[in-house]
C-alpha cells in the first residue's frame, strides 16, 4: 500500500501542476483566440472533475467531455432487450452501472424489482460461472463497455463457456465515436485527449488515420491528475504548430501498436456495425457486434427477443426536457440542462448520463459541477 | 419543482441535504420562541437561559449497527455522541445523562451488560454522571437489537454556536478524520481491512475545554463532524455564517488506511463520519493557541488547521486539491445508514 501511495503521489504533485498550467497558458496566449479541445473517457473526466483542475486552465480553453461513457450511449430499444429477457425467466448478468439505465420505459432494476434473476457482476467471469453453477438455466451477459471490456467478453467468448451461456452484446467502439464529433458541423474540436486504457489494447497508432482525415491532433493520456495536465499542454503544442499528429502521453503503459494478442482475441469475436448510440446518431461502425461464427452465443440469435411488452417510444415529460446526447456531443454542459441536480439526481436519474459513474452529469453532481472558481481565496479577493 | 417526499427513506437520516430538508418541512413546525437557542437554530443543541448562565440541552438516539465493531460499541457511541453534542455549544462539563433503551426481545444479556460497562467506562473519561433512565421491549422484528437514546444537560457561561464564522476566520480539524465511518463500512461490507481501521469514537469535551480556555472568544463556531462528515459540518457553518469555506485538502490529516478504503470504494474521507472529532473556527489571531492547546491534548495530538473562511461565495465549500479548485458538494444522504 504505501508504495502504491508513493506511485500515485508522483503524479499528484502541486508544484508541477502549476508548470503545466503555466506552459498551457503560454501557448494559448501564443494562439491568441478560443480553443475548444474533447477528451472522450469518463475516467478523464472523473480525475479533472476530482482534482478540480478547469481552476487552472487558461479562460480560453474549454475541455468537454465528449461521448466517453459506453453505459451513457446504451440505447434505450438495447436496455429493452435485456429486460424482455429478463421477464422471460433468463438470468441477465450485467455490470452495476447497467442496472438503472433506462430503457424506453423500464430498466433492469425495474426488472429486478419484479422478481426478474438479475445480477451485478464485476466480471463476465462471473457470469460464465454462475451458467455453469446452473446447468439447466439460460444465463444472459448483458455486455457493455468499450475495447478494454469487450476484450474479456471477447476471451470468455473463445474459452467455451457452458451451452446455457450468452451475450448480449451492448459493447462500442471508441474511434467511431471520436469520428462523429469531429465531423460535426456544430462542434469546433480542434484536438482529442483518447483514453490511454482503451488505447493499451488499439496501440495509439490507430489514431492516425483519423487524425489527418479530420486535421485534428490527438494526445493519448493517462488518468492521474499530471498525466491529463501534460496531455493537455501537449495537445495546445500541437493546436498551436497547427500538427495533426497523434502523440503518446501514457508510454509507461501505451505502445504504438497496443496489446496485438488482445486485437485478435477481440477481432476474432466482434466485428464493428453500424448502430444508434443514445442521444446521439446512427454511429457508423460505432457497435461491436458478435460474429456469424459466434451465433450460437448470440442472445439476439439464441432467442426471441419481443421488447413489445417493455418498449414505450413515448417519452415521458422529463425524459423530452433531457439533454444527455446534446451534452455527449459537446454542445452544452449538465448547467445547460433544467433538471441536472433537481429533478435529475444520482438516486433517480432521469437521463442516462446521471445513471453511470462515467456519466458528464453524475461526475459534475459528485463534484460540485463547473463553476469558475479561478480566482476564489486569492488574496486580492479574499478577506472581505 | 420538487416534490415533497411522501415515504421516509434511509437518505432522510444520513445527515445530508435529504435530511435537512425533512426537518424543516416536518419538525420545524415545532419550533416556538425561545429565550436562547431553540429548535429553529437547528444547531447540535439548545441554549437556554438561566440566570446569568445557559443550560444546554441536547438529545440522540444511537442505532448504529453493528453494535460492536472495532475501536467502539454503541454504548461508547451512545454516551460520546450526547456529551459532544453538548461540548459543541461551548459545555463541556456535562450535568447529568440519561438512557433510554429499546430492546429486541431475545437480546442476550451478556451483550447488554457489555454495552452498559461500556457506557459506564465512557462516562466515566467524560466525566458525565447518569442521572435516570427507562426501559423498553419491543417484540422480535420491531426493533434491530438495541436501540439507545441519551439526553444531556450542562451549565455554560458562553454558548458557541456553528453560525459564528467571518470571513478570515481559520477552521482547525481535531484530528485524523472520517476513521468512524470507515471503520463501520470495512466492517460491514467484510473489506478485509479492519485491523488497519478503527472508530475514533470518544467523548472530546475535554479537548474542547482546552481549545476554550487557549481561544476564549476568539473560538467563533464549532462542530462533530458526524453523519455528513466534515463536508456536511462545513456546508452548515458556511450557510449558517454567510461565508464561502476554502479547504486545503493536502492539509487535511486522513490515515493511509482510511484513505485507500475510501479509493476502494470511491468515498471522500471528507464526507465520512467521525465520532471524535470536531471543527473549530477560530479568529485567525488565536488560531496558532488553539492549534497549540490541542495538540498538547492526547486526543488531539493530530489537529490541523485545514480551511478559511472567505468574504466571498457566501454558502459554498472550496476544495483545493493542490491540483486545482472544486465545488464539495453537500452530502446528499444514504452514503452509509445506521452509522451512530
Amino acid at each position: 500500500m504505501a508504495k502504491d501511495l508513493t506511485q500515485e503521489l508522483k503524479f499528484r504533485d502541486p508544484a508541477k501542476a502549476r508548470a503545466l498550467a503555466e506552459a498551457m497558458q503560454r501557448n494559448l496566449d501564443a494562439i491568441g483566440r478560443e480553443v475548444s479541445v474533447m477528451h472522450v473517457c469518463g475516467s478523464h473526466e472523473q480525475a479533472i472533475a476530482r482534482f478540480g483542475l478547469r481552476a487552472v486552465l487558461p479562460r480560453q480553453l474549454q475541455l468537454i467531455m465528449g461521448p466517453g461513457c459506453p453505459v451513457c450511449v446504451t440505447d434505450g430499444p438495447e436496455v429493452d432487450e435485456a429486460v424482455a429477457l429478463a421477464g422471460m425467466g433468463v438470468h441477465v448478468c450485467t455490470y452495476g452501472d447497467m442496472l438503472r439505465l433506462p430503457g424506453t420505459s423500464r430498466s433492469l432494476a425495474d426488472a429486478q424489482a419484479d422478481g426478474g434473476k438479475v445480477h451485478v457482476v464485476y466480471s463476465v467471469d462471473q457470469a460464465v460461472e454462475l451458467a455453469r453453477a446452473h446447468p439447466a438455466e439460460e444465463v444472459v451477459f448483458f455486455a457493455s463497455g468499450f475495447e478494454t471490456t469487450a476484450v474479456a467478453t471477447a476471451a470468455a467468448a473463445l474459452a467455451q463457456p457452458p451451452k446455457n451461456f450468452s451475450i448480449l452484446s451492448v459493447h462500442k467502439y471508441v474511434p467511431a465515436a471520436m469520428d462523429l464529433v469531429a465531423q460535426s458541423k456544430q462542434t469546433k474540436i480542434e484536438g482529442f485527449i483518447a483514453a490511454g486504457h482503451a488505447a493499451i489494447i488499439t496501440g495509439w497508432a490507430i489514431f492516425e488515420p483519423f487524425a489527418q482525415k479530420t486535421n485534428t491532433p490527438v494526445v493519448v493520456a493517462g488518468f492521474e491528475p499530471l498525466d491529463v495536465l501534460a496531455s493537455i499542454v501537449k495537445l495546445t503544442d500541437l493546436i498551436r504548430e497547427r500538427k495533426a499528429e497523434v502523440f503518446n502521453a501514457y508510454p509507461r503503459c501505451v505502445t504504438r501498436e497496443g496489446s496485438q494478442p488482445a486485437q485478435r482475441v477481440l477481432w476474432k469475436v466482434f466485428e464493428a456495425r453500424s448502430g444508434k448510440w443514445r442521444g446521439i446518431a446512427e454511429v457508423p461502425e460505432g457497435n461491436l457486434d458478435l460474429r456469424p461464427e459466434f451465433a450460437h452465443l448470440d442472445a439476439r440469435k439464441r432467442f426471441r427477443i419481443d421488447t413489445g411488452a417493455v418498449r414505450d417510444e413515448a417519452a415521458s415529460g422529463l425524459e423530452a426536457e433531457c439533454i444527455c446526447g446534446t451534452i455527449m456531443m459537446g454542445l452544452a454542459s449538465p448547467h445547460d440542462c433544467t433538471l441536472f441536480g433537481k429533478a435529475c439526481v444520482p438516486e433517480s436519474p432521469v437521463g442516462a448520463c446521471m445513471v453511470s459513474s462515467e456519466g458528464t452529469c453524475r461526475i459534475w453532481h459528485t463534484y460540485g459541477g463547473a463553476p469558475d472558481l479561478r480566482g476564489v481565496g486569492l488574496p486580492a479577493s479574499s478577506e472581505g | 419543482m420538487e416534490k415533497l417526499v411522501q415515504k421516509i427513506g434511509l437518505k432522510h437520516g444520513s445527515g445530508g441535504r435529504a435530511m435537512r430538508q425533512l426537518i424543516e418541512e416536518v419538525f420545524l413546525e415545532l419550533a416556538s420562541p425561545v429565550d436562547g437557542i431553540g429548535l429553529s437554530a437547528l444547531d447540535d443543541g439548545a441554549a437556554l437561559r438561566i440566570g446569568d448562565q445557559w443550560l444546554v440541552v441536547t438529545t440522540d438516539s444511537h442505532v448504529v449497527h453493528p453494535i460492536f465493531f472495532p475501536g467502539g460499541d454503541i454504548g461508547r457511541i451512545s454516551v460520546s455522541g450526547t456529551v459532544n453534542d453538548l461540548a459543541m455549544m461551548g459545555a463541556t462539563e456535562p450535568m447529568g445523562l440519561t438512557c433510554a433503551v429499546i430492546l429486541e426481545d431475545g437480546f442476550p444479556r451478556a451483550d447488554l451488560e457489555r454495552i452498559r460497562d461500556s457506557m459506564k467506562a465512557t462516562a466515566l473519561e467524560a466525566g458525565a454522571p447518569f442521572v435516570t433512565g427507562d426501559t423498553k421491549v419491543v417484540g422480535r422484528g420491531d426493533a434491530d437489537g438495541i436501540f439507545i437514546n441519551t439526553t444531556g444537560v450542562a451549565l455554560t457561561r458562553r454558548v458557541v454556536t456553528d453560525a459564528g464564522l467571518r470571513a478570515g476566520d481559520l477552521l482547525i480539524i481535531t484530528g485524523t478524520i472520517g476513521d468512524h465511518g470507515m471503520a463501520i463500512m470495512s466492517k460491514r461490507h467484510d473489506l478485509g481491512l479492519q485491523g488497519d481501521l478503527r472508530s475514533d469514537v470518544a467523548p472530546i469535551n475535554g479537548l474542547i475545554r482546552a481549545a476554550l480556555a487557549a481561544g476564549g472568544d476568539d473560538v467563533v463556531a464549532m462542530k462533530d463532524p458526524t453523519r455528513g462528515g466534515v463536508a456536511g459540518s462545513l456546508h452548515e457553518m458556511a450557510a449558517k455564517g454567510k461565508v464561502g469555506v476554502l479547504i486545503d485538502e493536502q492539509a487535511v490529516p486522513v490515515r493511509d488506511e482510511v484513505r485507500a478504503a475510501g479509493d476502494m470504494l470511491g468515498i471522500d474521507p471528507l464526507l465520512v463520519a467521525n465520532e471524535g472529532k470536531a471543527v473549530i473556527g477560530v479568529r485567525a489571531a488565536s488560531a496558532g493557541k488553539v492549534l497549540a492547546a490541542l495538540r498538547a491534548h492526547p486526543l488531539g495530538r493530530d489537529a490541523a488547521i485545514f480551511a478559511r473562511a472567505l468574504g466571498e461565495r457566501p454558502g459554498a465549500v472550496i476544495l483545493d486539491t493542490g491540483l486545482g479548485k472544486r465545488l464539495l458538494a453537500e452530502p446528499e444522504g444514504e452514503l452509509l445508514p445506521r452509522i451512530c
